[in-house]
């Protein structure tokens, strides 16, 4: 009976054992590289908002990160401004604009305006920001050179390493409390030898009391 | 012959290792012909259809509980361990015999593992599938199960390695990349003989491409007798350390009834003893349906009765010493544990395990009883409930009666448990009978070795039919 097969399919057979394995080695790596890629972190990409809200404009013109995202010192979330908030100034300025026909509609009917959320941590995970200002770690030091966005981004891409390179070191980001809402302060040259300092006036972290504990934010 | 003969009864082997008649142009026809008969026997479509149903049964539970998540089971705390962790150690339990008989009966030259290896490595193939399900499942969120792997991932943290859980990972994935290795390398030269006996193209190029090449020359045949006494040695010590990983899942915890020495050991005797009844259980009806009974003989189910017969007194020498240490250690928790498990909300359960895996199986000490495949059936599937009904005591037990009296609370399984439970038994009846289907389920090439030597013939070409 005729064989089936040519020698050479042997070669291609032990070619085939190779080429398997590194493409199962490639694609794995590939899948790894897809996971940490800007796209499927979103980072340093503008999200779409129902109104075209600069953050870059509102900074620079000298409002405080405090004046809309209210409870940032005292609570879990900074807080989305309400409508009411854009009013206070919008009443009387641009209010006309085009551009804010959805704040004057959200003003008229009640009806909060739905934006698009930019940094959105998974549900398993704690955060609470209130602890992170009133421990001396700056806006800037997670959400970026806001006054430098236009329309907002994702300046870091919230892998869990990232949280971790803080929480195991606080010293290298940590920063004088009167500092944390400054858009430009520069860490100084003997950041570590203050950090240190400021972790233990803070009370950062102890023995007790360790940052790297999974239930610090897994609860 | 009358020598071996002789040798045999003084060994106590019941029948010959082969019986007569047989030669290697029939081992050959009688084993393709499973596979390339017209019709498969009636039988073999029951068990199809039965096993799709309740396959039907594993993806209903299975979306259900990815849909609701693990409470749908019935875990509660202090019961966060239940049917998942007893039908993951029961199914890998099941996987063991598999490699005993392919691997430690194979360096001991025990021939009458011989007609039965492939069929337990497929066996322990399927069973390690089933088993994995439950821990994955049991995760909660199944679609990130390689976290459990130890990669640079974006967390920044590694697994825990002291945890036996991870050891669990470890030693289950490397069983499973074994056993596959190892039953697929055994499969090579008989994918060949499939190769040159199908009837059409697309068979011959299928099993040819599985076949890798295998001509049949000397220098093939060398390189896979190496490779497979290589694997062997490979797999002999993953039969004691599998299930001694899985054993320290409990013993490394201070659990009462979990917290002893005698786990591992005991674990190891425990799974042979299930696999070998998983066996019997399997190749009774198989063997007489599809006319093996003379390539499987009466010998290697008699053989295969005594091991389970050891095993099963070891194991309960093992329930004979936990209740020793019980009384022994003077620990009150320990002793309570006991007394709970005799006479608590568990008692049934755990007498019905006594029974079954301690006193029923005492019967194989006759030979009658060995030699009677119906009995033996019976037996195989009593072993087999006995098993479950021990993990679920070791489980249970205790887990139910806490430290701490205000945190006691009994645990059933939720219909989604049995549902998932008999899903993976419908899973693993699908499996084997495709095996049966496609796969020759008994390695020709080595029964031929044995009637090559039997007959001190020079092994001749065979005619193509």
């Amino acid at each position: 009976m005729a064989q089936v097969f040519r020698p050479s399919a042997n070669t291609i057979a032990k070619a085939s054992i190779f080429f398997l394995m590194v493409l199962t080695i490639a694609g794995l790596c590939g899948l790894d590289l897809i996971h940490r890629s800007p796209y499927v972190r979103y980072t340093h990409r503008p999200k779409e908002q129902p109104v075209p809200f600069s953050h870059k404009h509102h900074v620079n013109m000298g409002i405080d990160c405090r004046y809309c995202h209210t409870t940032v010192e005292e609570s879990a979330s900074a807080n989305i401004p309400s409508t009411r908030i854009c009013m206070n100034c919008h009443s009387t300025i641009w209010k006309d604009s085009p551009m804010l026909e959805p704040v004057r509609e959200s003003w008229q009917t009640g009806k909060s305006l739905e934006w698009n959320r930019v940094h959105d941590l998974p549900d398993f995970v704690y955060f609470n920001h209130s602890i992170h200002i009133n421990k001396g770690i700056g806006c800037v030091t997670c959400h970026g050179p806001v006054d430098e966005m236009p329309l907002v981004h994702r300046e870091k891409p919230l892998f869990m390493k990232w949280c971790l390179e803080c929480h195991k070191a606080p010293e290298k980001f940590i920063r004088p409390q009167e500092e944390v809402f400054n858009m430009d302060y520069k860490e100084p040259k003997n950041q570590l030898e203050l950090g240190r300092k400021l972790v233990k006036e803070y009370h950062v972290q102890n023995e007790n009391n360790r940052l790297t504990d999974c239930w610090i934010c897994h609860r | 012959m009358s020598d071996s003969k002789d040798k045999d009864s003084i060994l106590g082997q019941a029948g010959p290792l082969l019986d007569s008649g047989q030669t290697i142009q029939s081992v050959g026809d009688k084993v393709t012909s499973v596979i390339f008969r017209k019709k498969q026997p009636i039988p073999w479509f029951v068990v199809l259809g039965i096993a799709s149903m309740l396959l039907g049964s594993l993806t209903l539970s299975v979306v259900w509980l990815l849909m609701k998540g693990t409470g749908v089971w019935g875990l509660n705390i202090p019961n966060a361990w239940g049917f998942a962790i007893v039908n993951f150690v029961w199914w890998i339990g099941i996987g063991h015999a598999g490699t005993l008989i392919s691997a430690i009966l194979f360096l001991f030259k025990q021939q009458w593992r011989t007609s039965i290896n492939r069929f337990a490595e497929a066996m322990t193939l399927f069973a390690v599938a089933c088993a994995g399900m439950f821990p994955l499942l049991h995760l909660g969120r199944p679609w990130v199960f390689y976290w459990l792997f130890p990669y640079p991932s974006t967390m920044g943290v590694w697994p825990q390695f002291r945890s036996p859980l991870v050891w669990d990972v470890f030693a289950v994935s490397t069983y499973l990349t074994v056993s596959v290795i190892f039953w697929y390398t055994g499969l090579i030269p008989d994918l060949a003989t499939m190769r040159d006996r199908a009837k059409n193209k697309v068979g011959k190029i299928v099993a040819g491409i599985f076949a890798m090449g295998w001509r049949g020359s000397a220098r093939h045949w060398h390189r896979y007798e190496v490779a497979y006494l290589l694997l062997a040695g490979l797999s002999t010590p993953l039969v004691v350390s599998v299930h001694s990983v899985v054993s320290l899942d409990f013993a490394v915890s201070i659990m009462p009834g979990w917290h002893t020495t005698i786990f591992p050991p005991y674990f190891v005797a425990g799974a042979i003893y299930s696999g070998f009844a998983m066996v019997l259980t399997l190749m009774i009806p198989v063997r007489s349906i599809y006319g093996l009974k003379s390539i499987v003989t009466m010998r290697t189910i008699d053989n295969m009765a005594k091991i389970m017969l050891a095993t099963g007194l070891m194991v309960f020498y093992g329930y004979l010493n936990e209740i020793f240490f019980a009384w022994y250690s003077g620990n009150k928790y320990e002793s309570f544990m006991m007394l709970n498990r005799m006479t608590g909300p568990y008692a049934l359960q755990y007498w019905m395990l006594i029974l079954c895996n301690g006193i029923i199986p005492q019967l194989l000490w006759f030979r009658k009883v060995r030699q009677n495949v119906i009995s033996l059936f019976i037996i195989s599937i009593i072993v087999n409930i006995g098993m479950w009904l021990e993990r679920y005591i070791i489980v249970v037990t205790s887990l139910h009666r806490d430290f701490i009296p205000s945190s006691w609370d009994n645990y059933a399984g939720t219909i989604w448990d049995w549902g998932l439970y008999i899903g993976t038994i419908g899973f693993f009846l699908f499996a084997m009978m495709l095996f049966i289907r496609w796969v020759p389920m008994i390695p020709i090439f080595e029964i031929r070795e044995i009637i090559h030597a039997k007959t001190k013939k020079t092994l001749g070409t065979e005619k193509k039919p």
